[in-house]
């Protein structure tokens, strides 16, 4: 009887003591709010994987889609709420920049990404996790229907057989948009043939969704034929059965990246750069590279299921700095050419 | 201010006393509530138009430059100097906004970025910034670049206030454009929906079909879902995959066809509650002796009926209009190209973080709505006379041909309204439209799609419950002050004047103005930024007008006598209030609370700039998923919705049942 109290007693105490424990851990630990535009159903898997190394650290997550998320850090300029920012576009992150409103922090082993992935400042205001990828979906059972063929360039989709059946994002308000907006710019030429490229393809244009990915699916759902988006929500719906095929036009394709930075003024200083040290790791690139085919480390990636295989070579060789100091210009002439009724169609 | 006593009993001296300390405490009342609605709405639209004021350009004289050929420095000179001599830019290329920038090469013609030459640049005031290659530089230093390196420098906008912005809105066809197009719609959707809705209202007041009270039903069955479902809808019936498209014939469902049929659909119930109610007062005298003269059916229809309801649809009219131009969930579903406001404002502040334009456009847009609610107001008031006391109600006799094409009209009213719904349901419920036409529910796992998954519907009936506690008992004292309070007369005045406003006030505009107001970290109120509470708020305030009409109407029913018996017999207000008035209005408090109930579930355009992370919201998850191109899940959710609001529909009418039963005995006798 006595035996089984004291054995109860000491359990109980055991217990006492381990909870004791847990609890002053968890009060050690630092809760870190990250904005992020990562897709949702990754963010728990990132949170699990960076705390099996630093179990101290709590994230908050606060996520929403680039534009908001972006909208929401400018709306607080001057009242941050975030310590980190962990998975949003590089273009934001510039914009951010410019308003002096990241924490430059030089994270221990960048030299080791691959340099097109790093700031180009001194010390690095921000560094990039893994790029996300500009293709073309192509619903093969629709495309067939209205008799058309898949196109290899895109100057091909200047064809006038294609007409009505592509749709594109609007980059006015989105980041996907922006990005296929910019990179035919820079590979058609900045002052006109870019220009002319988008005045030819506008013809042949249904219409400019809102958001990024919804030109795939609208694509997988065969709502209309040919969507330009990017490779990632392809090899997505692909994966759900959507009778797609990605492709990659000839003349390559423009990308972003997501990237890390520490927001100025974080009363977390040291959690947030521990954060961002882990974020340029071995381990979180190829815990990247599960979802994205191209990631900041080279040598890391492997071949994502559905992804095209010559994406890697297509990507062009994108010059940040000229489409975020231009991205004010660029968006009013799209504006001004293509955003109206009188010009639609 | 001790009118009521003087009147109620001689020896006012004595009850004086009470009275003074009750009308004190309703004039804090009153206060407190006025305050309240400056808080949540005239600062909130201040700030706003403020913001809209809020310009950003490029301040040449702010910035200076030193060349060096090869000879030596030159002497500073200033861009605007330099600007002047070559003339490159005028003003109005100065113009931009926050995120602006401005190339230094531009001011120098012959600039080669292989010359030799080195360029030195300052900023005269620090408070602006210019960029080297994607760094800021902020002070007022000299810095050194060769011209290579000069080439990659920007010069950022510096603020100011003006009305530039307004300028740059109306120099944007794109943009301005937006107006003729929200117009139009709006008229348009307008004659439709009016004379739809007249139709339907007319067979309901005026013949004897059957089944009236299962078509009154349907007919409000749009009420109870997010604007943006029949877009959805619209998408599965006639759009590129769709069941029925060739009905249009080839024309595209995305654009102008698509939101008129939309919104004819989420208008027609608040058109046909006005309509009904006008023709309901006609009087049926003039039907007798129109009889008696012999008089047409056709005559008697356009000589007494539509006379007489004229005000019920001229305030039919301006309450779609007002819907549908200020609506932004329909046409960002199917708007296609098509640009309209509601939607710009959205454009403008989350595709661009333009917050200046989006409020721009906010003010643009609150024209037509302030003037549409002044016009419905201004009817309104007319209409009060129309009434008088002997009227006879009109009661209709049967008549086979017209009872007949009656309810086949309105047979077809109820398809078009109970098949769009059921057209999303079966579409939520489709595996893979239109490649796997299996039925799943797949669409319902929202936890693998934007929005926010099954949180957001808990949040959203969370949102709806406190909105409508605290809703219903905001404005039901707020009336109750207006309405039973004596003196004051210019707080009451000004305070009733407020409760009209938030009709007038789009939601998004309201929502807009929030964001300004709140997000300031200089605003007390910062805190609530961001919670739940803040949606609240908003969400009483934008549907604020039609809950005070509802209480002001139920509190005029109730004599004044009841206060003044009280205060001679010595109670305090409070008392009547709970023992007599509060039970006496019950049906229409709760009908308040389910009208805000049912509004927090289905709105978007309010809550759309304010939810967070933690609470996003159902009819926001809609969109969002609508938005990524999950259209099932979409759908799924919006009849989520539905279903809820059906449940708080039969819950509200169980309940007011029992309480009419226990409360409103004195009503039948």
């Amino acid at each position: 009887m006595l035996k089984k109290l004291i054995k109860k007693s000491s359990l109980a105490a055991c217990v006492a003591g381990v909870s004791m424990l847990a609890m002053s851990q968890s009060t050690l630990a630092v809760d870190l709010t990250v904005y992020t535009a990562v897709e949702a159903e990754d963010l728990a898997r990132y949170a699990e994987t960076f705390n099996k190394d630093h179990p101290d650290i709590n994230i908050k997550w606060v996520r929403d889609s680039t534009g908001i998320v972006t909208a929401k850090l400018l709306a607080e300029k001057n009242n941050p709420q975030a310590d980190v920012v962990w998975g949003l576009a590089a273009t934001s992150l510039l914009l951010m920049k410019s308003e002096g409103m990241l924490e430059p922090y030089k994270p221990k082993g960048v030299e080791k990404l691959d340099k097109k992935f790093v700031d180009s400042g001194a010390v690095p205001s921000w560094v990039g996790m893994d790029a996300w990828v500009a293709s073309v979906c192509y619903n093969t059972v629709e495309a067939a229907k209205h008799g058309l063929k898949p196109p290899k360039t895109w100057t091909d989709l200047l064809k006038p057989m294609y007409k009505g059946h592509l749709i594109m994002p609007n980059p006015n308000s989105s980041g996907t948009g922006f990005l296929d907006v910019s990179s035919w710019l820079q590979m058609f030429g900045k002052e006109q043939g870019g220009w002319d490229f988008m005045d030819r393809l506008h013809k042949n244009i249904a219409r400019y969704t809102h958001s990024g990915s919804k030109p795939c699916k609208l694509a997988a759902a065969g709502e209309i034929p040919i969507g330009i988006s990017f490779a990632f929500r392809g090899a997505k719906s692909k994966a759900q059965g959507a009778p797609l095929e990605i492709i990659v036009p000839a003349e390559g394709v423009g990308w972003d990246m997501e990237a890390t930075a520490i927001i100025a003024g974080t009363s977390n200083q040291k959690a947030a750069q521990t954060l961002v040290d882990w974020s340029i790791t071995r381990k979180a690139n190829e815990m990247y590279n599960t979802g994205y085919a191209v990631v900041a480390m080279p040598g890391v990636a492997k071949p994502v299921e559905h992804f095209p295989p010559n994406l890697l070579d297509k990507m062009i060789d994108n010059d940040f700095e000229w489409a975020a100091n231009n991205r004010k210009k660029i968006l009013t002439e799209w504006l001004k050419r293509y955003d109206s009724k009188s010009d639609a169609k | 201010m001790t009118q009521s006593a003087a009147t109620t009993a001689p020896a006012a001296p004595l009850i004086k006393p009470k009275t003074s300390k009750d009308d004190r405490i309703m004039a804090g009342f009153i206060l407190v509530i006025s305050l309240y609605l400056l808080v949540t709405l005239a600062f909130p639209l201040y700030a706003m138009l403020s913001k809209s004021f809020s310009t950003y350009a490029f301040d040449l004289t702010n910035f200076e430059f030193q060349v060096n050929t090869g000879d030596g420095w030159s002497e500073p000179f200033s861009a605007a100097a330099q600007n002047e001599k070559i003339q490159k830019f005028k003003p109005e290329d100065l113009v931009t906004s926050s995120d602006g920038r401005l190339a230094p090469t531009d001011l120098f013609p012959d600039f080669s970025f292989r010359s030799p030459t080195l360029y030195k640049l300052r900023q005269v005031r620090g408070d602006t910034s210019f960029l080297f290659k994607t760094d800021r530089i902020d002070d007022t230093d000299w810095h050194e670049y060769n011209s290579n390196d000069f080439r990659r420098i920007v010069i950022r906008a510096s603020a100011d206030t003006g009305l530039d912005n307004f300028r740059t809105y109306f120099s944007t066809p794109a943009l301005f454009r937006s107006i003729e197009n929200s117009l139009f719609i709006a008229f348009l959707s307008t004659i439709i929906t009016v004379s739809l809705a007249f139709g339907f209202a007319y067979a309901i007041n005026r013949s004897t079909m059957r089944f009236k009270g299962l078509f009154r039903l349907i007919a409000m069955i749009p009420i109870l879902v997010p604007s943006l479902l029949p877009g959805i809808a619209l998408v599965y019936l006639f759009g590129n995959q769709g069941m029925i498209k060739g009905l249009l014939f080839g024309e595209s469902i995305y654009g102008p066809i698509g939101i008129v049929i939309g919104s004819v659909f989420f208008t027609f119930p608040h058109a046909l509650i006005i309509i009904t109610t006008a023709l309901a007062i006609s009087d049926g005298r003039l039907y007798e002796a129109a009889t008696a003269l012999r008089t047409s059916r056709w005559r008697t229809f356009w000589t007494v009926t539509i006379p007489g309801a004229r005000y019920g649809l001229i305030s039919a009219a301006f309450v779609v209009f007002n819907l549908v131009i200020t609506d932004f969930g329909l046409p960002k579903v199917i708007g296609g190209q098509y640009n309209m406001l509601a939607v710009d404002i959205y454009k403008q502040v989350i595709g661009q973080q333009n917050f200046e334009m989006g409020a721009v456009v906010s003010v643009v847009l609150l024209i037509p709505a302030l003037l549409a609610f002044s016009i419905d107001r201004y009817v309104q008031k007319k209409q009060v006379a129309q009434l008088s006391a002997r009227s006879v109600p009109f009661s209709p006799k049967p008549h086979k041909q017209f009872d007949r094409i009656c309810l086949g009209y309105c047979t077809l009213v109820a398809i078009f309204i109970v098949g769009l719904i059921a057209v999303c349901q079966y579409a939520a419920l489709i595996k893979f439209w239109p490649y796997n036409l299996s039925l799943s529910l797949v669409n319902y796992n929202f936890k693998v799609m934007d929005g926010g998954g099954w949180d957001s519907y808990i949040n959203s009936i969370q949102l709806g419950l406190y909105t409508a506690l605290a809703g219903t008992i905001v404005v039901f004292v707020g009336a109750y002050m207006v309405e039973k309070t004596n003196g004051f007369f210019a707080t009451r005045s000004s305070f009733q004047f407020l409760a009209m406003m938030p009709m007038a006030i789009p939601g998004m505009v309201l929502g807009l103005a929030y964001i300004f107001f709140f997000n300031n970290p200089d605003n007390p109120l910062n805190g609530i930024y961001g919670t739940l509470a803040i949606m609240v708020i908003c969400t009483v305030t934008h549907f604020y007008t039609v809950s005070h009409l509802t209480a002001v109407t139920a509190l005029k029913q109730m004599d004044r006598e009841f206060e003044s018996v009280a205060a001679s017999l010595k109670q305090p207000f409070h008392k009547v209030l709970s023992k007599v008035t509060v039970p006496v209005c019950l049906p229409s408090i709760l009908d308040i609370s389910i009208y805000l109930f049912v509004n927090a579930m289905t709105t978007v355009s309010a809550v759309i700039f304010l939810y967070s992370p933690d609470t996003t919201l159902a009819s926001v998850a809609v969109l969002n998923m609508d938005d990524a191109g999950d259209v099932a899940p979409a759908a799924a959710m919006g009849m989520m919705i539905f279903y809820t609001n059906v449940g708080a529909r039969l819950i509200h009418q169980f309940v007011s049942r029992n309480l009419v039963r226990r409360t409103q005995a004195w009503r039948g006798t």
